[in-house]
């Protein structure tokens, strides 16, 4: 069961629109490294844990993604809302806008739409826990190209904030591998 | 923009809110860190405090019996948390 909080985690308020950001942003949304493919994958994989901090943390940080899917789901928001056709076909987002107006939708920012071919459960926790390394790692990166584009301090903040959580969720799920690897360990040997 | 009441008592339960996420995961690999426990709770405790009053004065924070609603049904009442109010 999950209980909805009226809240952001971190506050977006984004006063000027733009576009084309919009397109290049909603690819943490709904892209092959994004929030929805993070929550899936962990909340998908939790199952087979062997050890109860792996079915707590998979459980725990597969949330705290769906905070952050709904974070990056206000920024394409935010940043498409008052914006005039004429500024969004400008811009370039007129691709975007031509499927989804200014609605928010999982796609990422090349165009394809989400797929749960971006994510892997594969009834191995070892296999698992690789991945999500891995996958946050290349969520990290892709919070640092879109902050290299990005130059209104609206955006900037919670893409900082946001890139910053990759990394903590990285280190937890480092200590986590270990200590699943210790105890499928201990199990041979009895 | 101007930071009103709502905001700032907003922010407040984001802040401690993070603290309890954070110590959260921390304690997911690690249950027996006592000091963790215990500083776990103390920011759950001021968290529950302050979401209180957030409550009383702007509304459920939280739906499906975990707050109470005021006359007339105040879950739907704006804003939501993406607009920009």
């Amino acid at each position: 069961m999950w209980i909805y909080e009226k809240k952001l985690q971190f506050p977006i308020k984004i006063k000027n629109p733009n576009p084309q950001m919009a397109t290049l942003v909603v690819s943490q949304y709904g892209g092959p490294d994004g929030e929805l493919a993070a929550s899936l994958r962990y909340l998908s994989q939790r199952y087979i844990m062997p050890i109860p901090e792996g079915k707590g943390l998979l459980t725990d940080i597969g949330t705290e993604e769906l905070a952050h899917f709904e974070m990056v789901g206000a920024m394409v928001y935010q940043l498409m809302k008052g914006a005039s056709a004429e500024e969004i076909k400008a811009s370039g987002a007129g691709p975007y806008f031509t499927d989804h107006g200014r609605g928010v939708y999982p796609t990422a920012a090349a165009g394809s739409p989400f797929t749960a071919a971006y994510i892997q459960s594969k009834g191995d926790p070892i296999a698992d826990l690789n991945e999500d390394l891995a996958a946050e790692q290349k969520a990290r990166g892709t919070y640092e190209w879109l902050l290299r584009m990005a130059d209104d301090p609206d955006v900037i903040e919670p893409l900082k904030f946001l890139r910053q959580r990759e990394i903590v969720h990285y280190q937890r799920f480092g200590e986590l591998l270990m200590k699943v690897q210790d105890y499928l360990e201990s199990k041979k040997y009895f | 923009m101007k930071i009103n009441d709502r905001d700032q008592l907003l922010d407040e339960i984001r802040q401690l809110e993070f603290m309890a996420v954070e110590l959260n995961l921390y304690l997911d690999n690690n249950p027996n860190d006592q000091r963790a426990v215990r500083d776990y709770n103390s920011f759950t405790k001021q968290l529950m405090a302050v979401k209180d009053e957030y409550q009383r004065r702007y509304g459920p924070l939280s739906n499906f019996g975990t707050a109470l609603s005021q006359f007339p049904w105040a879950w739907i009442n704006d804003p939501w948390p993406w607009d920009i109010d």
